[in-house]
């Protein structure tokens, strides 16, 4: 487990505060809010939810089951058709009910076909014996053995049809749209010959994959990606609007996680940043951002070259190609002027000494980011081993003086905080790598730089010893609620920006 | 014991009667046997050749598809094709768990193959094959393929 997830499984005392702010503005609904703070606009205290929030509502296992089961009906109803068929029809149209009734009541031939449902062939989905059998798949023959076909009449022997089964549920995961074994065949086993055909141990497996499809093909439906969680959280932001929201969701099981990729939060950069930052950080394409910057290849043979010292006149180690470094030509054409190259400023020279010094520019900004992006994930972590140490703190605090257990929440509450912050200070730098430079930019790296000081002014009171502790609850109390208010007024102004597209992103940075 | 009892008789037929251009090379055990395929027609890109089949089956054959490559020698080359690489593997969705049906048999995938073959007229590999083909160390059935060109 990595910090991440120590950061996000915590929040309930965020959740306090967000209460707070809550009731005040239930209190004073119509009452202009009071600028309590100092330094927010009004804007950025609403109401009910912040500008950064979004709605969103957590379903367990047992709910979304009876979410499917209701719509199941619905629809069964309306298409007269028997719920397992409805069901096997709702799963082929991925869930979409009004399509699939609109497509049903127009062709719907068409559709029982597509889905597998045909009825091309007579007799119903039974265990039989045939006569004059043999099964295509094991070869077995003989009178007494069972066999089993679905509508389509592809005759199997119930053995073969069980493994074929099994194997699709429980090596491959499939449950929905397992199709029969027949070659080429599209007919999808329904759920009626699964009951007649799969072992007790598997129908559990078989229920919970159905659901997981349920999940996966809706859209406003996410599993929650914490290690064992069974919840799913439903959000209704859209896939396109990811660039001008950044969805974060809280599971029941405490996760925090953004609703539009499943990584982990985090605001206030946007997704698509997220993903190029990652990739950015992951391949090694800084390295050849550092090749470029730092080399140039021999114009014969092509050997990366590095230069650190010496004249303009270079020989390849290589090809002894002999050439001038600073306008890549061939030496011997190079006049007289030795040492001094005259042809510098001649137009292919001055390029590819302008790319050159770009190159190096541009990585030189990766890293200023890249390293404070990178300081905060390792303070984070090692915020991890204070938040554990807190632990041990608060019960040393407990016996040193005479507080109870509640009056020490504090330090936890502390930490918790530090974590949450540290967390969205670091996807601040990696956001603002790829920001434009306008007035906002200069707002944004204001609240940047505050949100800054106020985490380390927090994080440095930990490292206080513990009898001292006991005298600094009321500072600590303070810091903790200023770091809270700071991250809300950063993200607030990020995601309100965002929206509105005031905030531009370089294009292909 | 699942596949065994269905390669005995794959294997019994096989031995009374194969179809034109495909032959049984060897099958000492139901786990790994050699077939050799040609083109029957005058395809220019296989002219005179003959390829080298190696197939490995799983004890929950026929259930789960075999393991099907060519394997190159002195007499027996990796035919060119845009869906096989270098090193005898082969991209189609029916040696694929998702488009392998338990009624294919042996001899079916040699004819699915030479048929494969026969239609082709792009004397090529598949794209990003000598990369893959350089780094690849995974079985045939832990590389994800996608199915993506069905023109060939």
């Amino acid at each position: 487990m990595d910090s991440d997830d120590e950061i996000n499984s915590v929040q309930s005392s965020e959740d306090d505060f967000m209460d707070d702010e809550d009731s005040l503005g239930e209190d004073f609904d119509a009452v202009e809010e009071p600028d309590d703070f100092g330094f927010s606009q009004d804007k950025d205290i609403k109401p009910r939810k912040q500008a950064y929030e979004v709605d969103f509502k957590v379903w367990g296992p047992g709910q979304i089951q009876d979410q499917q089961d209701k719509q199941v009906e619905e629809v069964s109803a309306v298409i007269g058709q028997p719920t397992e068929s409805t069901a096997i029809l709702l799963r082929h149209a991925r869930w979409n009910k009004e399509r699939l009734i609109e497509s049903y009541m127009d062709k719907r031939d068409e559709v029982l076909e597509s889905s597998g449902l045909s009825e091309d062939k007579e007799g119903s989905a039974s265990i039989t014996k045939a006569d004059d059998f043999m099964c295509d798949i094991c070869c077995e023959d003989g009178k007494d053995l069972d066999t089993f076909a679905m509508k389509c009449g592809h005759r199997f022997c119930v053995n073969c049809y069980r493994t074929y089964l099994a194997s699709k549920i429980r090596d491959e995961g499939e449950a929905a749209r397992i199709k029969c074994p027949g070659e080429g065949c599209e007919r999808i086993v329904d759920s009626k010959s699964l009951k007649l055909l799969v072992t007790e141990d598997l129908k559990d497996r078989y229920h919970e994959l159905l659901t997981r499809t349920y999940v996966d093909d809706m859209n406003n439906l996410k599993w929650c990606p914490a290690p064992d969680c069974t919840y799913a959280v439903e959000c209704g932001v859209k896939q396109k609007d990811l660039t001008k929201i950044v969805p974060t969701v809280t599971c029941s099981c405490g996760h925090h996680f953004c609703f539009g990729c499943s990584l982990n939060d985090h605001q206030p950069a946007p997704c698509m940043l997220v993903k190029k930052w990652m990739k950015k950080c992951e391949d090694d394409s800084e390295t050849a951002n550092w090749i470029s910057a730092n080399t140039k290849e021999c114009p014969k043979c092509h050997s990366t070259i590095e230069k650190n010292g010496g004249c303009n006149h270079m020989t390849c180690r290589k090809c002894r190609h002999e050439f001038c470094w600073m306008c890549m030509g061939v030496w011997s054409e190079h006049g007289t002027s030795w040492y001094n190259c005259n042809r510098y400023e001649e137009k292919s020279g001055s390029d590819a000494r302008d790319a050159q010094a770009k190159s190096r520019q541009s990585l030189e900004r990766y890293l200023h980011y890249y390293n404070r992006y990178a300081n905060h994930e390792q303070s984070a972590k090692l915020d991890k081993d204070i938040y554990l140490k807190t632990e041990k703190k608060m019960t040393q605090l407990q016996s040193s003086s005479n507080m109870s257990w509640i009056e020490v929440q504090f330090l936890q509450e502390a930490s918790q905080a530090l974590q949450q912050c540290r967390q969205t200070l670091k996807w601040t730098y990696a956001f603002a790598y790829y920001l434009a430079r306008n007035n906002l930019t200069e707002i944004f790296e204001d609240n940047q730089k505050d949100l800054e000081m106020a985490v380390e002014n927090l994080s440095e009171m930990f490292e206080k010893s513990t009898d001292q502790l006991a005298g600094l609850k009321v500072e600590m109390l303070d810091k903790t609620s200023y770091c809270k208010r700071r991250r809300i007024i950063l993200l607030n102004d990020t995601a309100e920006n965002l929206k509105s597209g005031m905030i531009l992103i370089i294009p292909n940075s | 014991m699942f596949a065994s009892k269905r390669l005995g008789k794959e294997l019994s037929k096989l031995q009374s009667s194969t179809p034109p251009g495909i032959t049984l090379v060897k099958a000492d055990d139901f786990e790994e046997w050699e077939m050799d395929i040609r083109v029957l027609d005058s395809n220019p890109i296989y002219n005179g050749q003959t390829f080298r089949l190696k197939f490995r089956f799983t004890p929950s054959y026929p259930i789960e598809p075999p393991e099907v490559v060519f394997v190159k020698s002195d007499t027996r080359p990796i035919p060119m094709h845009p869906h096989i690489y270098t090193n005898g593997i082969i991209c189609l969705d029916l040696l694929d768990r998702q488009g392998w049906s338990p009624v294919h048999n042996v001899e079916s995938v040699c004819i699915s193959l030479q048929s494969m073959l026969t239609s082709n007229t792009k004397n090529e590999r598949p794209p990003g094959d000598e990369d893959f083909s350089r780094r690849n160390r995974l079985r045939p059935r832990d590389v994800n393929f996608l199915f993506h060109d069905n023109t060939v």
